[in-house]
């Protein structure tokens, strides 16, 4: 620490050169954080979750199930709840305005515990039949008030021959996990107003979402489940909420590789500049180097320095791009109007960032330090 | 007075500078090439150009004793144009193959306000309705060319790791072969309507086990035989095909989703919205196929554009930041070099000229080398993501001519950018200092 001010000194020997390799190390660790930050928020999965499974039909998640399996669930041991979720697809005024929309059974926020609400307002919605929930998020967006009409067009679905749908917002939900705020984007309305009210859709549910009794028995609740309905028509697979979502998402892409893959090929590049930069440095400064060992500092001593140097430089710049990134990324979650659930630069992010900091201030580091220590007094001196 | 002679210059050179890169980025290779081609007269023919050419020759044969900084340069720009071109290639690879080949004649109809086959639903008396139009073009044996079609999302293993994966199971009727002209038979033979025979696409075939020619797979609780493989060029390859009254009474499907015709005239489009309009039993819209699967890719493939040219930005602004550090720290080493030749009477510009001309030629070489890469490693690669009705589609990278051009265009920018303001420190040196 004692020599802090020595390296930070030999650092800036060249302004202009430190700075543009700080600002190209900032500029790769910037896309690191966004990047990294995409793969985390897709991961996420929430602690509210661990105690719940999903059971959908086998072959596709557009595929419905019969609402009649619900008492059969039930029944099951280690089964505490059970609610059900049915896709509605809705569209309010224009295609851009899209926001995901489900009927739901009466108990669903009973189950979905993370989704806040007044118990008035809950109220409110086991009474009217074409009562509607919405987000916090979403309410604000439109400017809803409770009591307001919104008509939605359900190509999917229409009711006596029409596509209209109207409902009324009786109450607004909100989440309190920081992650997980994107899904305020929803509207939830009565699956028995659906039922009754569409032409062609009678008793069948999307999917049904089970709360367990005891979270350790996630692996004997599925497969008793899926029991029910093996050799029907309408096979299930029940998974955790977490594999369910993860699933799904690997399909979409493999978003881990992608970003492996860019950050790989940008690191490399960083890799080769830096090393540039600080073999430049050493071999500038192979006089200062001789004086350093005349004056006492033994070879260790140097070899330290230098690759404190490194570390410094590589460490400076990329606090720097991670510390950008988490500014612009709350900015751009704003913009995604809530599509991108980013909010900051996760921790896993920052020590996934560290590490990679200091592999490489070692990797550029090492060279020339191991140089700088093996000079020999005189060498170093007479290069003048 | 001086020092704001010189700040006057330096915002000059940047505003130039902003400008030409705009300018830059809307031109087409023809423009460049006659650029180029009277630059290099330019060079030749004039003395100052001559000048240029003498000072670039002398740094491009010391290159060797500074292909470290220089190696900074190519592989920073490489990096760049391998990550832009293998992004946009995937963007342009998903379109594609969505599009399918130009089939200006086909149309699909849907269900009114149905954004995709997945949302829409057409009754059979509608589609016998339909198929009495006048307007749609008559097939060989004189019966109209529509295909009523409807998609069941099956289960299939991967061949890779068996996890399950969601397939389309489209049912087809006779008319659906002539009706995508793009699509052939390449092995066994197509399946014979009321029997449950599959024909498998090439692309389902590669990533999906269990469907080879001859196997027999279980669907719907059914036994269904492949006979046949195709191949679609588009997202069809991905996808199992059957007889549609097959596929509707196994999965027990009262209504078709789309149907897809051939008009007899492309005008006759017009004609048929009109009957669509006329009669209240038929609520159905008509668009060409073209249009169609444009719109079905068009957010995805928009995304992934913003994304990568977000991405390559950002990596251009590293790679600017590596050229610019060496390209100074060149011109601080070779100081007395440069004095030397303004001494001898070389002037300004063409020591400006001919720095710019190193760091271009630099920036060639990392943008062709960053294109060859790109294009070796991702041209035709297989990928494949969530289509509309949740089911896959796989699609290939696709690394085009225009792709590369592209890539070319950035790597000269980040060369132009990072080349010019150490040149203009090199013109600026104070000669007898610098020779000291």
């Amino acid at each position: 620490m004692k020599y802090l001010h020595l390296i930070w000194a030999a650092l800036f020997r060249s302004r202009t050169r430190t700075v543009l390799t700080l600002l190209s190390i900032a500029a790769a660790f910037l896309l690191f954080g966004m990047l990294d930050s995409v793969r985390v928020a897709f991961a996420a999965g929430s602690s509210a979750g661990r105690d719940r499974l999903v059971v959908a039909s086998r072959a596709s998640i557009m595929d419905s199930l019969p609402q009649s399996l619900a008492a059969q669930i039930e029944k099951v041991p280690g089964v505490a709840q059970v609610t059900s979720t049915t896709w509605f697809g809705g569209v309010y005024q224009d295609e851009q305005n899209f926001f995901p929309n489900f009927s739901v059974a009466p108990n669903f926020f009973a189950v979905h515990t993370e989704y806040r609400i007044d118990p008035a307002q809950l109220a409110e919605f086991a009474n009217r039949r074409t009562a509607a929930i919405v987000g916090e998020a979403l309410a604000q967006k439109h400017d809803w008030k409770i009591g307001d009409r919104i008509p939605l067009q359900a190509p999917g679905y229409p009711q006596q021959g029409s596509n209209d749908w109207n409902f009324e917002l009786v109450g607004t939900f909100s989440i309190a996990d920081d992650k997980r705020r994107g899904e305020e984007m929803q509207l939830m309305f009565r699956w028995d107003y659906f039922d009754e009210a569409n032409d062609f859709s009678k008793g069948r549910v999307g999917w049904y979402t089970v709360r367990l009794a005891d979270v350790n028995q996630a692996t004997s609740v599925a497969q008793a489940i899926d029991a029910l309905s093996r050799n029907s028509d309408h096979e299930t697979r029940t998974q955790t909420e977490q594999a369910f979502s993860e699933a799904f998402t690997r399909q979409f892409a493999d978003i881990g590789l992608i970003v492996a893959a860019i950050m790989a090929a940008v690191f490399f590049t960083l890799l080769l500049i830096s090393a540039n930069t600080m073999t430049q440095a050493v071999r500038e400064r192979i006089p200062e180097i001789g004086v350093l060992k005349t004056l006492g500092f033994s070879g260790q001593s140097v070899l330290w320095l230098v690759l404190a140097e490194a570390l410094l430089l590589i460490v400076t710049g990329g606090v720097a791009g991670l510390a950008l990134a988490s500014l612009l990324l709350p900015l751009l979650g704003a913009a995604s109007g809530g599509a991108l659930p980013l909010s900051g630069v996760a921790l896993q992010t920052w020590l996934i960032g560290f590490a990679v900091m200091t592999a490489m201030g070692i990797a550029i580091g090492l060279l020339p330090a191991l140089r700088a220590m093996r000079l020999k007094i005189v060498d170093a001196l007479v290069t003048a | 007075m001086k020092r704001l002679k010189k700040m006057a210059v330096d915002v000059g050179v940047v505003v130039g500078l902003v400008v030409g890169l705009v300018v830059w980025s809307a031109l087409s290779w023809q423009i460049v090439l006659v650029i180029v081609a009277a630059l290099a007269l330019w060079l030749v023919a004039t003395q100052r150009g001559r000048q240029t050419l003498a000072v670039a020759g002398v740094g491009l044969t010391s290159l060797p004793q500074r292909w470290g900084a220089s190696a900074v340069i190519v592989t920073g720009i490489a990096g760049v144009v391998v990550v832009l071109v293998a992004v946009l290639a995937m963007a342009a690879g998903f379109q594609a193959t969505l599009a399918g080949s130009a089939n200006a004649e086909g149309f699909i109809v849907l269900r009114s306000g149905a954004a995709s086959e997945a949302n829409s639903s057409i009754a059979r008396e509608q589609a016998g309705l339909v198929a009495a139009l006048p307007g749609i073009a008559a097939g060989s044996d004189g019966k109209p060319l529509v295909s009523a079609e409807l998609t069941q999302v099956v289960n299939l293993p991967n061949r890779s790791d068996g996890s399950d994966a969601s397939v389309s199971l489209r049912g087809v009727g006779e008319a659906a072969w002539t009706l995508r002209p793009q699509i052939r038979l390449v092995e066994g033979r197509a399946f014979t309507p009321g029997t449950r025979e599959l024909v498998v696409g090439q692309g389902a075939l590669a990533r999906y086990a269990g469907i080879a020619l001859g196997d027999e797979v279980e669907l719907g609780q059914q036994r269904w035989r492949v006979v046949g493989v195709f191949a679609a060029g588009d997202s069809h390859d991905s996808e199992l095909w059957a007889d549609n009254e097959t596929v509707a009474s196994t999965y027990r499907r009262p209504a078709w989703q789309a149907l897809v015709l051939r008009l007899s005239d492309p005008g006759a489009v017009d004609a048929l919205r009109a009957a669509f309009a006329a009669d209240p039993r038929l609520k159905l819209d008509a668009q060409t196929l073209a249009d169609y699967y444009a719109k079905q890719s068009a957010a995805l493939s928009a995304l992934i554009q913003q994304l990568g040219t977000a991405i390559g930005l950002i990596m251009a602004i590293g790679a600017i930041f590596g050229a610019l550090n060496t390209m100074y720290t060149a011109v601080a080493r070779r100081a007395r070099e440069i004095a030397t030749l303004r001494a001898l009477g070389f002037g300004g510009m063409p020591v400006v000229l001919a720095l710019m001309l190193e760091t271009l030629l630099l920036a060639l070489l990392g943008g062709v080398a960053g294109g060859l890469l790109a294009w070796l490693v991702f041209n035709g690669y297989s990928v494949s993501t969530l289509g509309s009705n949740f089911s896959q589609v796989m699609f290939q990278f696709q690394v085009s001519p225009e792709l590369l051009w592209n890539g070319l265009k950035w790597a000269l920018g980040i060369g132009l950018v990072g080349g010019l303001f150490p040149a203009l420190r090199a013109a600026r040196l104070p000669v007898t200092q610098a020779l000291r």
